[in-house]
């Protein structure tokens, strides 16, 4: 096979050693650890690698095409669909940008339980994360305990909006439906039951297991600067020790009125902002949105109608913004353009795995294959919202 | 910073980047010349005041054709510096037909791909860009779907495309 | 007639369609106690459809093979390819005619049968890397490689723990070594802290090392589905497949085997009282006992990397292994 027709003037082509042989290796677009059609071509010399090429775009959807001939509420069912395990995430990061255009203030109402589905959709979506980072790495039941424990929030979710993965719930000026009667009591019950199994459960088995320690600590190590001059956010940036958290550091919502703390990686086992730490900072903030949640459903108002702010007709003013929230991933960044019609006249979506994904080769240097995989696991990346 | 402030800093260093200035908008954002977009950047990064050490989102914009103008290209990057914590919005305006604007990869590592989307889907060349080739759309994709006059082809491969 | 039973053109048959049943069968039970099992622990049923409980699932599964279209790729070295399988499930087959499944009764009862069992089952690596050489696919051809790897390292702190145990029983044959650990559990190699706890310490390599032997989690990089996704096998459809698929069960239960023969005491029963019940069910029970942590353990643990696994094999088993055999023997000469 030659290496020669798929180095296309690559900046990364390494060097070749004395040996001269590098084997090209496609963890190609159907691989079972690679979260989604990805493509990534290795350059290995044995079982070490010697760069990393990701392609993809199996998964565009032309979001940003179809943006331009639908109204901003037409747009929040498109949002869904991008990062699909953390949908209320990506509709509260689209509405919060239309409302700042538009200088729309929410009811107090709607922005309580604006925090409460999203921190549970955080909490949905680090299980999945987790789950899988497990899964990668042979470890076969911890993903099941926390598919089981992520099947409770999308009962949950099912109950307030009809619908499992996709919502459409977080809307632009409100929501879509309101809490049903005894949503918090059941949200109350879950958080307690969860926090256990995070406890008893997940740590002992998982986290710090031996062998999962073995694979992951030391591993694809980011420093803080390189994480900011990457664009890493969220979970990866976290892991690298900085402390920085768009709920905090870039207000959106209202996170300023609960006791919480931004989650950061220590280097408890192996080096600072190596695989562990990325994904004990998802352990972590798992237990922090357990606390906000039960903060906001404690101090949550009772009265009041979640659509009464919602305009009959979105229409932007003229101007631009660039409007970014935390997801679980890290910092979904929506820049839109609007001429002053019905339709936007550009969106762009800052997806934060795309920018995750693109540090894979500076952190891969000299890992083995295996490393690859756990690397990639660590960085939680979800195609949906690359390709867009 | 504030806004004014920042341009008092960037105008004093680099007198005629600035083209226009747009602190009402709703983030704030500067048009800059082509030709000093490389300077400015490094500007931005390593000049202690300003630190912008993270590029949030780079983008590529079809600007409609206006009053007395063609229709034109624009690249908006927008900056954030963590030590800071103030943002700043950076445009270029580029000839539709002749799409060339320096690049920041070189400066910040994450521009790299989003540069190398705005090249896919609208057709902005990058000067400098270390690997300027599609990115969402396959290697052998014909136009820049972005674009407010593209159509769709026919065929792809054969394929019909309905 | 016992006579006539007793000729090799009468036994040989006989014994190899028995083995050949024997293995079929704990395949169907074996594949479906690993679904039931890993259900359990991971807070699930398991199959629930194909009969009561879902008994008949491995059965439907088979039959389901055997009906797949079989697919080899261009490109694919068709003799290898085809030879692969049949030498896998070969020598995997092959060790059964050593195992005395009663007292006395083994289909060939070798005085030299351990050291049969090891070095035939040895041929598993030559049947794993024609898989994966043949199989023109560099995925299948890591697998290989690590599996040939890993097999061959493992075998050397196997070989000499039951080394070890070859000392204390006195014999190699699987017979003698049953023979010797008479009189209850607590003379069994593995479980007889007095008689020489260094087998102990033997038993828990072995069974280390038997994990990586028959490519299970955490050793289980050969076949790792989240990286290779199917390593050495990747290419193998339908009943070639299938045959992989059986063997691989077949190995488990064989080395399950083996180490009950060595370790637990092989037929013995659990005390001389419990004598009535027949030797084959107490082999079986103990084997099966064995198989069944090693699934316990696939559930609970990730793997290893290839290099960690090396390292735990040369850097840490072999050199238990050795302390066993060396200060096994003084235990022996000194104090047994």
């Amino acid at each position: 096979m030659e290496n020669q027709e798929l180095f296309i003037q690559g900046s990364r082509v390494p060097e070749r050693g004395p040996d001269g042989d590098l084997m090209t290796l496609n963890m190609g677009p159907q691989h079972p650890s690679t979260h989604g059609v990805l493509r990534l071509e290795l350059q290995t010399d044995g079982e070490e690698v010697a760069s990393i090429r990701p392609h993809i775009g199996y998964l565009h959807r032309c979001f940003e095409k179809h943006c331009e001939k639908l109204t901003p509420p037409q747009i929040v069912p498109y949002t869904d669909r991008m990062d699909y395990l953390a949908s209320m995430n990506n509709n509260l990061g689209f509405a919060v940008a239309c409302e700042r255009m538009l200088g729309l203030q929410v009811p107090e109402k709607v922005e309580y339980l604006r925090v409460v589905v999203a921190e549970l959709n955080r909490i949905a979506s680090h299980l999945v994360a987790i789950g899988t980072c497990g899964l990668d790495l042979g470890a076969l039941t911890p993903y099941f305990f926390c598919f089981r424990d992520r099947e409770m929030i999308l009962d949950f979710f099912e109950e307030i909006c009809g619908a499992r993965l996709l919502y459409n719930y977080i809307w632009v000026g409100g929501l879509s439906h309101d809490f049903p009667e005894g949503m918090d009591d059941k949200i109350l019950r879950f958080c307690d039951y969860f926090e256990a199994r995070i406890d008893n459960e997940l740590n002992p088995l998982l986290s710090f297991n031996k062998i999962f320690i073995g694979r992951n600590a030391g591993i694809g190590v980011v420093t803080p600067e390189q994480a900011w001059a990457f664009g890493l956010s969220g979970p990866s940036l976290r892991g690298s020790g900085v402390s920085f958290d768009l709920r905090r550091d870039d207000p959106y919502s209202i996170y300023d009125r609960f006791q919480w703390k931004v989650c950061v990686g220590e280097g408890l086992v192996g080096q600072l902002g190596d695989s562990w730490d990325r994904y004990w900072v998802k352990v972590l903030e798992m237990k922090e949105s357990l606390s906000i949640i039960r903060q906001a459903l404690a101090a949550r108002p009772k009265e009041g109608d979640v659509r009464e702010a919602v305009p009959s007709r979105v229409k932007l003013p003229v101007g631009e913004i660039y409007c970014r929230t935390e997801t679980p991933r890290g910092e979904l960044g929506y820049y839109i353009v609007s001429n002053g019609g019905n339709l936007p006249e550009r969106v762009k979506v800052r997806a934060p795995a795309f920018s995750n994904l693109c540090i894979i080769d500076e952190i891969s240097h000299g890992a083995l294959i295996s490393d690859v995989v756990a690397i990639l696991g660590s960085l939680d990346i979800v195609l949906g919202e690359i390709d867009r | 910073m504030e806004f004014a402030e920042l341009l008092g800093h960037i105008r004093a260093a680099l007198p005629e980047a600035v083209l226009e200035e747009h602190p009402e908008a709703f983030s704030p954002w500067i048009l800059v010349a082509r030709a000093q977009l490389p300077a400015l950047a490094l500007l931005l990064r390593d000049d202690p005041a300003l630190d912008f050490a993270q590029l949030m989102c780079l983008s590529g914009t079809h600007l409609p054709a206006g009053a007395g103008e063609g229709d034109r290209l624009a690249s908006i990057f927008h900056l954030f510096s963590p030590r800071h914590r103030h943002k700043l919005g950076v445009k270029v305006v580029l000839d539709s037909v002749d799409p060339a604007c320096p690049s920041v990869a070189g400066v910040w590592p994450t521009a790299d791909w989003h540069e190398r989307e705005a090249y896919d889907l609208l057709g902005i060349v990058y000067e400098g860009h270390p690997d300027l080739r599609r990115i969402l759309c396959p290697d052998d994709w014909e136009g820049h779907p972005l674009r407010k006059d593209y159509v769709t082809p026919a065929t792809y491969n054969g394929m019909p495309l309905d | 007639m016992t006579e006539l039973m007793q000729t090799f053109w009468f036994w040989a048959p006989f014994s190899a369609v028995v083995i050949a049943i024997v293995i079929t069968v704990n395949a169907l039970f074996s594949v479906y106690m690993e679904r039931k099992v890993s259900a359990w622990m991971q807070d699930r049923l398991g199959p629930m459809e194909n009969g009561p409980h879902g008994i008949l699932q491995t059965l439907i599964d088979a039959v389901k093979l055997l009906l797949k279209e079989d697919i080899i790729a261009r490109g694919i070295d068709r003799p290898l390819f085809k030879l692969a399988p049949y030498i896998v499930f070969g020598a995997s087959f092959a060790v059964f005619a050593v195992t005395p499944f009663a007292d006395g009764h083994a289909a060939a009862d070798l005085n030299v049968g351990i050291f049969f069992a090891l070095a035939i089952s040895a041929f598993v690596v030559a049947g794993i890397m024609m898989a994966g050489w043949s199989s023109n696919n560099k995925w299948s051809l890591y697998g290989a490689m690590r599996s040939v790897a890993q097999a061959v390292s493992y075998e050397v702190p196997i070989s000499l723990v039951v080394l070890s145990v070859v000392m204390v029983s006195g014999s190699m044959s699987m017979q003698e070594i049953c023979v010797s650990q008479a009189g209850g559990f607590w003379n069994w190699h593995g479980l007889s802290l007095h008689h020489n706890p260094f087998l102990v310490l033997g038993f828990l390599i072995y069974f280390i090392a038997s994990l990586a032997e028959v490519n299970r989690t955490p050793f289980d990089l050969p076949e790792a589905e989240s990286e290779l996704v199917g390593g050495y096998h990747t290419e193998y459809s339908g009943m070639r497949f299938a045959l992989f698929f059986l063997s691989e069960y077949a190995n488990m239960l064989a080395v399950g085997m083996l180490a009950t023969v060595l370790f637990l005491g092989g037929w013995q029963p659990l005390h001389p009282a419990l004598g009535f019940i027949p030797g084959p069910l107490w082999l079986f029970g103990k084997a099966y006992g064995f198989v069944l942590l090693q699934m316990w353990i696939r559930m609970t643990l990730p793997r290893l990397r290839v290099d960690q696994l090396m390292h735990v094999c040369w850097k840490v088993l072999v050199p238990a292994a050795m302390g066993v055999l060396v200060l096994g023997g003084l235990w022996e000469l000194l104090i047994g």
